[in-house]
């Protein structure tokens, strides 16, 4: 099995699954399988994404204007919804890439260095 | 327009895409189709919980669950076409009869005037000793409209009559005679033409007409180039101006609301409407400047009062400006006798809406099983008290719709029935606000009676009703029930009471004796184009020929032409002082009397009795010394117990002393109901022969007269006319009426609000024994297996009998007797309306008490009698 075991993956935390999907969209429209496989491969296989708490997500972030769908055709010319990033999105996306990392590096700051072979 | 922003197969599809690009996926890593298929829905989680949270995140999820309350409660309502018919049945006459009484408050009290800006036009009036509407004289009211600071414009305005000839049979026509301000104040614009201009609305103008729509599509046949044509009146060439659209409509005292025609009131040449001292029937309407306030107006006008007392202090001392805003005027009467009407119709509502309660709560027991399961299957209470209370608005808004027809032809029959009674009518309408009205009516009444049985529904108890199979907590449902019932009762005794104690009051208002015979007598008026006399004695002789040409019709017993007053119909008024009293500083410090110009026919016609001496004879004349006959109230009033016969009394207006030679009965001239407590009683009868030259000129074209027929007359005009036309070849009968009539019209109001209470009663009736019989029938229904238990053990028929009708005495006594408590506390507010009886008239009560309880009985027999005849084994193996 090419995958690894889903008890050892790590469950997102509250809010940056949003993040996420802005970010995966930054390399333009996607679907929302596209979407979700995007997220595990960039992140190596490290995050354990339910697909269905992504609808959710898009549906929020649609209703606020940070991206937009429309129904289109894959690859594989097949139906799909599309979804793009918009310009309020672009903005957003920066914002929350900024709060994520000042957050990241004051949670690193209190952990301390790595532990060496860890 | 209320879709949700996404539909819900939209999001469906986009995950069924997702799971067939996964399923790919999976395919393509090396899985079997089965396994990749287990694949990607693993990796999507919850494909259902997904779905529902999209659904719930919709913004119309309200609008989603009322369509599904909607179109479960149609069909719950097609699965019981009988509950239905009945339940919309009843609120439909509830909310009928509310939305017809509404329309009428609508179009009568609560619509402004259909003027411009109407809130500042007053009505204005003469204030007099007696009299707080009183004629204005023209002299005074030009002094009015010079001296105010209140109002930006005042108009004054006089029904007449003319004669119109040259087209086709001399005619009669309404006609007002208005100030040339009066239609720019109302801003009222002819449809073709102009409005009067000021220098035409002067002695010596040429003669001009405003005709209206109606005379102008009748007689000119809608011509176009109607300005600058003729008209003949009253044998005088008049200019037509312009035409009056037949949407205006103005009511007010003096007024002939039927005119066709309209003058310029200043050209009128009648002497008498110069002199100061002689309203001639005319009143006025003012408008307010912007910025004066009514009370304003009111202090001003009382200056100008005051300024003129002191230039003419015999004539305007002591009269005052009475000033009314033109509403208040219009409907200010009738208004208390509308609320009064509209809070009962409320009741009739409120009675339907308690009948429909316990038809649900009766039938919600054979549905707890159903709300019992929904319950189960995870329904909330809220939402199984939502659907229910949508099931009943629902039934509402159909009784609403059927009512709304309902009230459209009743409204339109009842106002045929009795024109007379309302102001305004012509304005009554279903508008906006009167269906919006009906709306929320409807809406309200469905809450209202669906509120206690939803409850109810809910809050059962779930296990119990499922073990039960739907029989459950009977005993809590069926008290609901018999409450619901007794209120019912209760509502109706009070409409009952209402009813009871108008009928009863109009009762007592024909019973009051009229002091003349009224029966196979009729009123007439009559005019003519050419003046009936070129000289007094001419218009004498005339008047005696008119006389005698009517007695010789054959059926016509005895006949006199009547001037001033008419009982129950026209007024007019004399000042007087005594022979031996000082002559009072000005009129308006004499007493009044009630003031007759007649035939000496008059005591034949009226059979009024002869008191005392004689009555008036012909040969009373112009020769002869002046004589008047007198009623007994003026006798007691100004002489007491002395003698009146042979004593004198001056006359103003008249400018006469006359020798008092009889004393009549008393006729009653301000109506049945309020004649005793009128300020004006005393009564005078003068001889036409007598009248003086000055006042002869005012009966030179016509005057009003009575006629006794020896038999009821159906239609004497034809005969009337055609003798009068052997004296005056272009002569006019109009507004012919019999006494009869005339009396009961002046009961218009009255017998309005009589008629609706009655009605109102007897649906409150129908409606309540409806309710008492559903609900014993209930009972027995429930008690079916107790009651074959007690046959079996032994109990006898009659007293199975006893014992439901006893249960049902019990709900009737209750309602009857809280009906009667409520009725004595709310009685007060209808007392004004009574007359004779008093607001807890014992009579009223315990009949309709009786009434009540009879219909109850009646209502619950039926149920009863089934009751006995259970068979007890059929009643044992029940379930």
């Amino acid at each position: 099995m090419s995958t690894q075991n889903d008890e050892e993956k790590l469950e997102l935390l509250q809010g940056t699954l949003d993040l996420l999907i802005l970010r995966t969209l930054i390399f333009g429209p996607q679907h929302g399988q596209g979407i979700a496989r995007a997220i595990q491969e960039t992140s190596d296989e490290e995050l354990l994404v339910e697909h269905g708490a992504l609808y959710p997500a898009l549906q929020r972030l649609e209703e606020r204007g940070w991206i937009s769908a429309k129904w289109g055709t894959s690859s594989n010319n097949r139906k799909a919804r599309f979804y793009t990033l918009t310009a309020a999105g672009h903005k957003q996306l920066g914002k929350e890439t900024t709060k994520w990392r000042r957050l990241a590096k004051a949670i690193g700051r209190i952990l301390g260095s790595e532990p060496v072979g860890g | 327009m209320f879709g949700r922003k996404r539909k819900v197969d939209d999001f469906c599809e986009e995950i069924d895409a997702h799971l067939q690009f996964e399923f790919e996926r999976q395919l393509g890593l090396g899985l079997t189709e089965e396994e990749a298929w287990a694949a990607a829905r693993r990796a999507f989680g919850n494909v259902m919980q997904a779905k529902e949270r999209f659904y719930e995140s919709g913004r119309w999820l309200w609008w989603d669950h009322l369509r599904q309350d909607v179109r479960c409660g149609a069909r719950m309502l097609r699965k019981s076409p009988g509950f239905a018919v009945i339940a919309i049945l009843t609120l439909a006459i509830g909310i009928g009869a509310n939305t017809a009484l509404f329309s009428v408050v609508n179009g009568v009290l609560l619509n402004p005037l259909p003027y411009a800006e109407p809130d500042r036009l007053v009505a204005l009036f003469t204030k007099g000793a007696q009299f707080d509407k009183f004629s204005i004289s023209y002299p005074n009211f030009l002094d009015w409209s010079r001296e105010n600071h209140s109002f930006s414009s005042l108009a004054a305005f006089r029904g007449d009559t003319f004669i119109m000839t040259g087209m086709g049979e001399p005619e009669r026509v309404d006609a007002n005679m208005v100030s040339a301000t009066f239609f720019p104040l109302l801003g009222v614009n002819p449809m073709i033409g102009r409005n009067f201009e000021g220098k035409e609305d002067q002695l010596g103008a040429a003669r001009v007409a405003l005709i209206t729509e109606g005379l102008w599509k009748r007689k000119f046949g809608s011509a176009l180039d109607i300005a600058g044509k003729s008209i003949w009146l009253d044998g005088n060439l008049y200019t037509i101006t312009g035409v009056i659209p037949a949407t205006f409509h103005y009511q007010n005292e003096n007024y002939h609301s039927k005119a066709e025609v309209y003058v310029p009131l200043g050209q009128w040449n009648n002497p008498l409407f110069r002199d100061r001292d002689t309203g001639m029937g005319m009143d006025a309407v003012g408008r307010l400047k912007p910025g004066v306030s009514f009370a304003q107006a009111n202090s001003d006008m009382s200056g100008v009062a005051n300024h003129l007392a002191e230039v003419y202090p015999d004539i305007d001392k002591g009269k005052g400006i009475t000033l009314v805003p033109l509403k208040e005027n219009l409907v200010g009467d009738i208004q208390p006798f509308l609320l009064m009407l509209l809070a009962t119709v409320g009741f009739v509502l409120l009675i339907a809406c308690v009948n429909v309660a316990n038809l649900l709560l009766a039938r919600s027991t054979g549905r707890n099983r159903e709300f019992a399961i929904r319950n189960a299957l995870g329904a909330s209470n809220g939402r199984i008290v939502r659907q229910l209370l949508t099931e009943c608005v629902l039934l509402a808004l159909l009784g609403g719709a059927l009512g709304t027809l309902l009230a459209a032809w009743g409204t339109k029959a009842a106002l045929k029935l009795l024109p007379e009674a309302l102001p305004r009518s012509n304005e009554i309408q279903l508008d906006a606000r009167v269906l919006l009205f009906t709306l929320g009516a409807s809406v309200l009444a469905g809450i209202l009676f669906g509120l206690v049985p939803a409850f109810k529904s809910a809050r059962s108890d779930i296990q119990g009703t499922l073990r039960e199979s739907g029989r459950g907590l009977t005993g809590a449902r069926h008290r609901t029930q018999s409450a619901f019932v007794a209120m019912e009762m209760a509502l109706a005794v009070v409409l009952l009471v209402a009813a009871g104690l108008m009928i009863r009051s109009i009762g007592k208002i024909w019973m009051v004796d009229p002091g003349f015979d009224p029966n196979n007598v009729a009123f007439f008026s009559f005019s003519t184009a050419q003046p009936l006399g070129a000289t007094p004695d001419a218009i004498r002789q005339s008047y005696r020929r008119i006389h005698d040409a009517i007695a010789a019709v054959p059926g016509v017993e005895s006949v006199s032409i009547s001037g001033a007053s008419t009982p129950m119909y026209t007024d007019s008024e004399l000042p007087f002082w005594l022979e031996g009293e000082a002559k009072p500083m000005s009129q308006a410090d004499m007493k009044l009397a009630l003031f007759f110009a007649i035939q000496p026919d008059y005591l034949k016609v009226m059979k009024i009795p002869l008191k005392r001496g004689r009555f008036l004879t012909p040969s009373d004349t112009s020769g002869s010394p002046v004589v008047t006959v007198i009623d007994e109230r003026f006798a007691k009033q100004a002489f007491g117990n002395e003698d009146p016969i042979g004593k004198h009394i001056h006359f103003a207006i008249l400018n006469q002393t006359a020798e008092v030679v009889g004393i009549v009965g008393h006729q009653n001239q301000w109506g049945l109901d309020s004649d005793s407590t009128s300020a004006i009683q005393a009564q005078c009868y003068f001889p036409i022969e007598q009248m003086p030259d000055s006042l002869l000129s005012a009966f030179d074209r016509g005057a009003n007269g009575m006629v006794r027929t020896s038999y009821a007359q159906t239609d004497v005009a034809p005969s009337l006319s055609r003798s009068l036309q052997t004296v005056s070849s272009d002569s006019v009968v109009y507004d012919v009426q019999s006494m009869n009539g005339i009396i009961s019209d002046s009961l218009a109001t009255k017998r309005f609000a009589m008629s609706l209470l009655a009605v109102f009663a007897v649906l409150a009736i129908v409606l309540s024994s409806i309710g008492i019989y559903g609900v014993i029938s209930y009972v027995v229904g429930q008690r079916t297996h107790e009651i074959g238990v007690r046959m079996a053990l032994g109990a006898e028929r009659s007293t199975v009998v006893t014992m439901v009708l006893r249960q049902a005495g019990q709900m009737a006594v209750f309602g009857v007797v809280a009906g009667l408590l409520t009725a004595a506390v709310l009685g007060r507010l209808m007392a004004s309306m009574l007359f004779g009886v008093s607001f807890y008239d014992a009579l009223t009560f315990s009949t309709v008490a009786a009434i009540l309880l009879g219909v109850a009985l009646l209502a619950c027999w039926i149920p009863a009698h089934r009751a006995s005849r259970v068979e007890p084994v059929v009643a044992l193996h029940y379930e």
